[in-house]
């Protein structure tokens, strides 16, 4: 009430206090409530197998087996490729953008690039499927015997598989680590250049200098790319093959966690098996947390090696699933 | 710029002939700068600058704000070339070569001249990593060497005793006063012949500020010093020579002491006496 009164009070700054600090906890709140649900709708499953949900690789609701790594092996592995293939070009169109490029071409690029994180994932779905996967499949074909052999070739040239969700998941995720990192480097003081270019640095060690002065806040970028590639649902689930397997082949047929849940939950007939996927859906949270808390520390101890106040760090956002 | 300077008042236009003069006392010319305008697109900013700084003096600049004093003593290690649409007309030589000439290599001047900034700008490295930076992209990997230059730069800087069993530490983790210092040192490193400040003491406490101008006076031993300064008595104390900017020209130039005490031009005295700026 005291808030939309008229007169100036200082009781006001109190409960402006309470009101927003009542929001702040909402947030804590949500993520408590989130892990306790889904732990308490997964309790079957979770009493059942134990820890062998972890490191099991059937899943078979028929005669109701459910293990979950295969799932956890195709999540990490494709967002790990997509974070491999993304980074360096999300890092160098963010260099070119800040560091390079002709004044009037700034704006525009930014745009561009901010506009394929607004692209909905479907439609990066059927990209995928009409454009991207024919490629793939005729790339996979022309390969020679001799790295098919490998074991990171393996399988069949289906077009769809690891690889192809690995390329599509580093499109998305490309203009959400390059954007943050623009806005990183644009923000390293002038002066550190200066410093630079005043003991005869180049172009490009002047670069390397802002590089160093905005390091954490790069590798927040990165680890927002990877909270993106972990959630990703509806692109991956069209074009990895949905077939659970533990293997190293790029061209294998895989599976996500996000994946099963979207593709399955639907058709959970029994109790068990609705339990088993809510599990897996515990797991991707506890993964997201255990990744985002990882990252956190790397940060913190960089920051007190170098004795910095803290840098603008994004914090890792997890995607609904869709 | 033009506008205002024709309805300024006094000594603009014989300004000119006084700054041309060499100082009395007969000095070995290191940096020779003829009829050199700076312009910022389409302000022009500073208007055919003559001067002749010697070897080995300490050469102060003052004047009021915005009178192009910073922007002249950037020209001269060409560090306004970053900014945008900033071009520099004219001859600044050094040691006879015009540095604005096409073909000089700008990463070679600046290493010939080193700079240290109005706020101090260590990078977020150690103290030893921030010393030995220019060396380092300079090409020097050997660790001795490194060691040598960068004890012997902290030294001159008079730095070294403060931070000699912390060299490892970061950088920032040093007060204001012992960063600028640092930032001196890491300028040195690189084994310059001029050094350009522009405005160093000015974000620092007395006692620092006392540091800072005790090692320019050490320094001009070896190294030719332009200071760029706000205060008048910074200038009187550690300059051989002062150059007065007023609204982006030179107004005089000679001994600081007869700057100080017996000005030629009418528009120093005022300055210099506080009546304005």
């Amino acid at each position: 009430m005291g808030m939309f009164s008229n007169r100036r009070r200082s009781s006001d700054d109190g409960s402006f206090r309470v009101v927003t600090g009542a929001f702040a906890a909402l947030v804590l709140l949500a993520v408590a409530g989130i892990g306790f649900e889904l732990s308490r709708q997964s309790m079957l499953s979770i009493r059942r197998f134990g820890m062998s949900f972890w490191t099991g690789t059937t899943w078979d609701p028929v005669s109701g087996v459910f293990g979950a790594l295969p799932f956890i092996w195709g999540t990490l592995y494709s967002s790990i490729l997509a974070l491999l293939i993304a980074t360096p070009i999300a890092l160098g169109i963010a260099i070119f953008i800040s560091e390079l490029s002709p004044r009037f071409l700034r704006q525009p690029l930014s745009y561009l690039t901010e506009l394929l994180a607004a692209i909905p994932s479907i439609v990066y779905g059927l990209w995928g499927i009409f454009v991207l996967v024919p490629i793939v499949r005729k790339l996979e074909l022309s390969a020679p015997d001799a790295i098919r052999k490998l074991a990171l070739f393996k399988g069949p040239p289906l077009g769809v598989g690891m690889g192809t969700a690995a390329l599509i998941l580093a499109v998305m995720v490309i203009p959400f680590t390059s954007s943050v990192a623009r806005e990183i480097l644009k923000n390293v003081p002038t002066a550190q250049r200066e410093a630079a270019y005043a003991l005869g640095a180049t172009r490009w060690e002047a670069i390397k200098v802002a590089i160093g002065y905005g390091k954490s806040g790069i590798i927040g970028s990165i680890m927002l790319g990877f909270g993106r590639a972990l959630g990703e649902t509806m692109a991956v689930t069209m074009v990895i093959g949905n077939n659970p397997q533990v293997t190293a082949s790029l061209f294998a047929p895989q599976y996500t966690m996000a994946a099963v849940i979207a593709n399955e939950f639907t058709e959970a007939a029994d109790d068990l098996y609705l339990n088993a996927l809510v599990e897996i859906g515990l797991v991707l949270f506890i993964i997201t947390i255990a990744i985002n808390a990882l990252s956190r520390l790397l940060i913190w101890s960089m920051e007190k090696r170098s004795s910095r106040p803290m840098a603008i760090v994004p914090l890792l956002e997890e995607q609904p699933a869709q | 710029m033009t506008t205002a300077l024709s309805t300024t008042p006094g000594g603009l236009t014989t300004g000119r002939s006084t700054m041309t003069t060499t100082p009395t006392t007969a000095r070995l010319g290191k940096i020779t700068v003829r009829h050199f305008d700076f312009y910022y697109g389409e302000a022009k900013v500073l208007h055919g600058i003559d001067l002749d700084i010697p070897e080995r003096q300490v050469t102060a600049l003052i004047g009021p704000s915005g009178c192009g004093k910073s922007t002249f003593v950037r020209s001269i290690n060409r560090m306004n070339d970053i900014i945008p649409e900033a071009r520099g007309e004219g001859v600044i030589e050094i040691d006879g070569k015009n540095i604005y000439a096409g073909g000089t290599d700008v990463v070679e001047l600046r290493r010939r001249v080193g700079m240290v900034f109005q706020k101090s700008n260590p990078f977020p490295k150690s103290i030893y990593d921030n010393v030995a930076y220019g060396l380092k992209i300079g090409g020097t990997r050997n660790k001795r060497a490194l060691n040598d230059a960068v004890e012997k730069s902290l030294q001159r800087a008079a730095l070294w005793e403060e931070v000699k069993d912390r060299l490892q530490e970061s950088a920032l983790a040093l007060s204001g006063g012992q960063q600028q210092r640092l930032c001196i040192a890491r300028a040195l490193a690189v084994d310059p012949e001029i050094l350009l400040m522009d405005e160093p003491a000015s974000a620092l406490d007395p006692i620092a500020t006392t540091k800072i101008e005790e090692l320019i006076w050490e320094l001009k031993e070896n190294y030719t010093i332009v200071i760029v300064t706000h205060n008048m008595q910074q200038a009187a104390r550690v300059s051989d020579l002062t150059a007065f900017f007023m609204l982006g020209k030179v107004i005089e130039f000679g001994d600081t002491k007869k700057i100080f005490m017996n000005p030629r031009e009418k528009m120093t005295e005022d300055y210099v006496t506080g009546r304005f700026g």
